[in-house]
């Protein structure tokens, strides 16, 4: 790894604004990195010439002086981003070689912002999954490798490209989206930072759908700090998307380093489940001490509903996505394969077109909302999301924010899970609570594995106050001081 | 006035009808429900469509505030509930002209509830429909399959426009009932201006469910609620004129009662009314009927609706058509027929304001009902309040005034009026023109009755026993002037020279 890969995302803004060096010198070294990193897979689509001329568009904007926030800096975008005359595929077969004529809001913030694109990243198909093995172009293969170990491991999912680029040194930062744990799971399998923030924050506008009411854009980093600079530049409110909120956006970034003293810090007993690995209880015991001598109170609290979190999550969501991809069709773009007549054309086109796990996905999201199932299933669902969003709000009332760990594993093998569905769906166990209250949730890096795999733990704030999220995790990241990054084997 | 079902004779004894309506009202709107894209009728396929309608990967629907405005207006003239708040909601199934695979609508919770509408029969009497409730939802494009014989064109300018569903409680009994109700909920529409009514351009179109039962059996219904006291009914689709709807349920009716008559059965069902062949047809069964999987769409919010801005809004409400009419009976001394015919259209009414204002009430009511309504209806210009095509309110005002100061008589302004239809220009300029000022001059009048009575002395003596015939004397006299003497000096002259 050559060292402008190497830097953080605010070194690299720094270095950019110091003119130690130019965008398209950066630009060009992450270029070779992903060049060299083919082997990861996650990148779908390098788009090197674009990258280069927003390079130099960003440097001659540094020479007259008026940068962006983000002005020169490399980024990865996940390929659920629609991006204007660039392929955007969702990682699906339906969407075929589909080109959007238009620019989702958050990578237009970003290009706002003096951004570079250096290409689409890889991701689980319509970003359903835990580990990106439902990627029509293939799973993403993570950068850290157990001990001594040359087996593939995953990055996650289902921002898995955008989680092993980051973590890989193939751009600064990248666009990421969760609708039940997809930019969470990823950076704690990763040993980045990732964060979803509030419900609203970011507009959804030219986000490819998977379960609206849960679907959150945000990013994913190597530091907190950077974490919260991409963030600022990506929210904001969006008057084409109607559940985007109307709110300020505050400099997330000056939160980083804030005193986190007298702070209540909530832990959830719920989230003791059975089977969590040894590691992660002693993690996140260490996570709650470090909080301590921040200054920080720490309180037990109960969210009583957890236990029906899962199951309410893959209604809500499946339901939701089971309408949301009933576009994809074969009538206006992406894939189409003719049948005799019109039910075979649809019958064809969504069956060669869509995975295994999407399918799965429509089909119970078709069954939970049919006639005769929509009250034992949906409605309950709804209820139990209300529950659930309840249950926060009554831990609000003793704690500022909430530690838990991010998944209850380090990332596992690829194809461990594959055949089995549910276990995979046991991966999002403490982060769905989060996207069914609609709350802000953080994952960062805490430690490794006795393996040697990073592992992560994640902070849950009340809505709209990610800033919290941010000043706290950058004490733990602080305290944590990790310094290990993937041994390159790619 | 409750209504008056129409009785079917059968062979078994008598049938009732049972209609209960819901019409599809497109919102006058220059854009869409839920995407900034235009509404036009004749723009070229497909011309008329944003990256929305176009259901792109992506893209989100963000509501209309016209729209919601001009639903609960239509809402208030209807005397409705309208509902603080509302919800949207995905009604799911596949169509190429449905490109987002989901149709949004009000499922649960409409916009708009519980209201009721008057409505005139043919003979004057009213009855009273009840009104269900009025949701807001998007319109689908157009399937065109006869443009080819393997192909299907799909033009999708109308998908997303905004139509308002308009659901009545099963209140009418006759096909003219429900066609009354029809042209009344049309009229009230187009006087809010929320919907242009326009029923060719399937602008205004209504599904018609139609049921039978026996005598007793509605009015049980009426008492308990209890859908089951009625009949199995059928729903036919999308009939967008009077007649077709009075066509449609007659033979729907019918067909019903031949059925249950033979013995059989009533499937409920959605059918199409052929107006070719007078007949509706099977569309799909029950079986066959969509799971249509609603849902609360997640990319709209709540509707929320401030409870004062509904208050300005009723409070802007334009005066409606029973009001209207009662306004134009207290206020002109109209007859409860002429106001009702006024009223029947907006500008119909309006014009007659314009005039009235100026012109006797009762001879502006029938220059508008009688002359300027045939002319209307010959050429298919329409009533404004400005006049019709080239007849404007000016013209129409100065041939008023004509009559009113005896310059014209009735006879002649016939005449005057065919006139300004050819398109002759103004009605002093015709008057002028072809020398139609009606004879006041009494010297010359004088002349002409004095050679009568002594060309007919016979008639002359009769008159005093039988006062009325003096109508033949004037009949001659304005034989003799071309119908141009004024009636009443002529009427005056006689009476005083045969000693009336």
């Amino acid at each position: 790894m050559s060292a402008l890969t190497d830097l953080t995302l605010k070194a690299a803004l720094d270095g950019l604004a110091a003119k130690d060096f130019s965008s398209v010198e950066l630009t060009k070294a992450h270029l070779a990195a992903m060049e060299g990193a083919r082997a990861l897979n996650a990148f779908v689509l390098e788009t090197p010439d674009e990258a280069l001329a927003m390079a130099a568009a960003s440097d001659a904007r540094r020479g007259s002086g008026d940068a962006g926030a983000l002005d020169g800096a490399p980024l990865g975008i996940k390929d659920l981003f629609c991006t204007e005359g660039v392929r955007t595929t969702a990682a699906s077969k339906i969407l075929g070689n589909f080109v959007p004529p238009y620019e989702s809001t958050v990578t237009a913030n970003l290009w706002e912002a003096g951004a570079v694109m250096l290409g689409k990243l890889n991701l689980d198909e319509f970003a359903m999954g835990s580990s990106n093995e439902s990627s029509a172009f293939g799973p993403v293969i993570n950068p850290w490798r157990a001990n001594g170990s040359d087996r593939k491991l995953t990055p996650g999912g289902s921002s898995g490209g955008s989680a092993a680029a980051v973590a890989a040194g193939l751009c600064l930062a990248a666009t990421a989206t969760d609708t039940g744990g997809s930019i969470r799971q990823p950076a704690a399998f990763t040993g980045t930072v990732g964060i979803k923030p509030t419900y609203g924050r970011c507009s959804r506008w030219g986000v490819v759908a998977f379960a609206s009411s849960l679907d959150q854009a945000g990013p994913i980093a190597r530091t907190v700090e950077d974490a919260a600079l991409m963030l600022t530049s990506m929210c904001g409110h969006d008057a084409k998307d109607s559940t985007s909120l109307d709110v300020a956006v505050p400099d997330f970034a000056s939160f980083a380093g804030k005193s986190v003293k007298g702070l209540r810090i909530g832990v959830p007993k719920e989230y003791r489940v059975d089977g969590m690995p040894a590691e992660i209880e002693t993690l996140w015991s260490q996570g709650i001490a470090w909080l301590k001598s921040a200054g920080c109170e720490v309180v037990e609290i109960s969210l009583p509903h957890t236990k029906y979190a899962l199951p309410a999550y893959y209604i809500v969501a499946p339901a939701e996505a089971s309408s949301n991809l009933a576009r994809y069709d074969g009538m206006r773009f992406g894939l189409r394969e003719a049948g005799s007549n019109l039910t075979e054309t649809y019958e064809n086109t969504r069956a060669s077109g869509f995975g295994e796990e999407v399918k799965r996905r429509i089909l119970i999201g078709t069954y939970v909302l049919s006639a005769g199932y929509y009250d034992a299933y949906y409605l309950k669902a709804l209820k139990v999301r209300r529950r659930i969003s309840n249950d926060f709000d009554d831990a609000w009332t003793r704690c500022d924010a909430i530690l838990t760990p991010t998944a209850p594993s380090a990332a596992f093998g690829l194809g461990e899970n594959a055949s089995d569905p549910v276990a995979m769906y046991l991966n999002d166990v403490f982060t769905v609570t989060v996207n069914l209250a609609g709350l802000p949730g953080l994952s960062l890096p805490a430690g490794l594995s006795s393996e040697g795999l990073p592992l992560g733990l994640q902070l849950i704030g009340k809505p709209l106050d990610e800033g919290t999220l941010f000043s706290l995790a950058s004490v733990m990241e602080k305290a944590a001081d990790l310094k290990a990054r993937p041994k390159p084997w790619w | 006035m409750t209504s008056q079902a129409k009785l079917i004779e059968g062979r078994t004894g008598q049938w009732e009808i049972v209609l209960g309506l819901e019409v599809h009202a497109q919102v006058n709107s220059r854009a869409k429900l839920f995407s900034g894209a235009a509404v036009g009728f004749g723009a070229g396929p497909n011309e008329q469509v944003s990256l929305v309608d176009a259901a792109m990967p992506g893209m989100l629907p963000v509501l209309n505030k016209h729209c919601v405005e001009q639903a609960v207006r239509t809402g208030l003239g209807l005397k409705a509930q309208i509902n603080l708040k509302s919800r949207f909601d995905r009604k799911n199934y596949f169509y190429p002209d449905l490109p987002s695979g989901y149709q949004i609508s009000q499922f649960e919770f409409p916009i708009v509830g519980e209201g009721q509408v008057e409505v005139e029969r043919d003979d004057g009497s009213t009855f009273t429909v009840r009104i269900e409730r009025l949701h807001l939802e998007q319109d689908a494009g157009k399937s065109i399959h006869d443009m080819d014989p393997h192909s299907t064109y799909v033009d999708l300018n109308r998908s997303g426009t905004a139509l308002m569903e308009i659901v009545s409680k099963p209140d009418m009994r006759t096909p003219e009932e429900a066609s009354n109700y029809v042209k009344k909920l049309r009229s009230i529409l187009i006087y809010l201006g929320s919907c242009d009514g326009d029923m060719e351009k399937g602008n205004l179109r209504a599904d018609v469910n139609v049921s039978v039962c026996r005598p007793g059996a509605y009015e049980k219904f009426r008492a308990s609620g209890d859908f089951k006291e009625l009949g199995t009914r059928c729903e036919i689709k999308n009939v967008n004129s009077y007649r077709y709807i009075r066509e449609a349920i007659d033979y729907e009716a019918r067909r019903q009662v031949g059925i249950l008559e033979d013995g059989g059965k009533i499937d409920q069902e959605t059918r199409l009314f052929d107006p070719t062949l007078g007949e509706t047809r099977s569309m799909r069964s029950k079986e066959e009927a969509h799971d249509y999987r609603y849902f609360p769409d997640p990319d709209l919010l709540p509707l929320e609706l401030d409870a004062a801005w509904v208050e300005s809004l009723k409070a802007d409400l334009p005066e409606l058509p029973d009001e209207k009419k009662a306004r134009l009976i207290k206020q002109y001394g109209l007859t409860s027929y002429d106001a009702g015919v006024l009223v029947a259209e907006a500008a119909r009414a309006d014009l007659f304001d314009v005039l009235a204002a100026k012109h006797d009430p009762k001879l502006t009511a029938n220059t508008i009902t009688q002359s300027l309504m045939t002319f209307a209806n010959a050429t298919g210009a329409d009533v404004t309040a400005n006049g019709v095509a080239h007849i404007d309110a000016g013209a129409l005002s100065e041939y008023l005034g004509l009559i009113e100061d005896g310059t014209i008589s009735s006879k002649i302004a016939k005449e005057v009026f065919e006139r300004m239809t050819a398109g002759e220009g103004a009605p002093k300029a015709i008057v002028e023109k072809h020398g139609l000022v009606q004879v006041n001059d009494t010297g010359a009048l004088e002349a002409i009755i004095d050679k009568l009575i002594a060309d007919n002395p016979g008639q002359a003596a009769s008159v005093k026993e039988k006062p009325q015939a003096i109508g033949w004397f004037v009949g001659q006299v304005m034989k003799e002037t071309g119908g141009k003497a004024n009636p009443g000096v002529i009427n005056g002259m006689l009476k005083s020279k045969l000693g009336l």
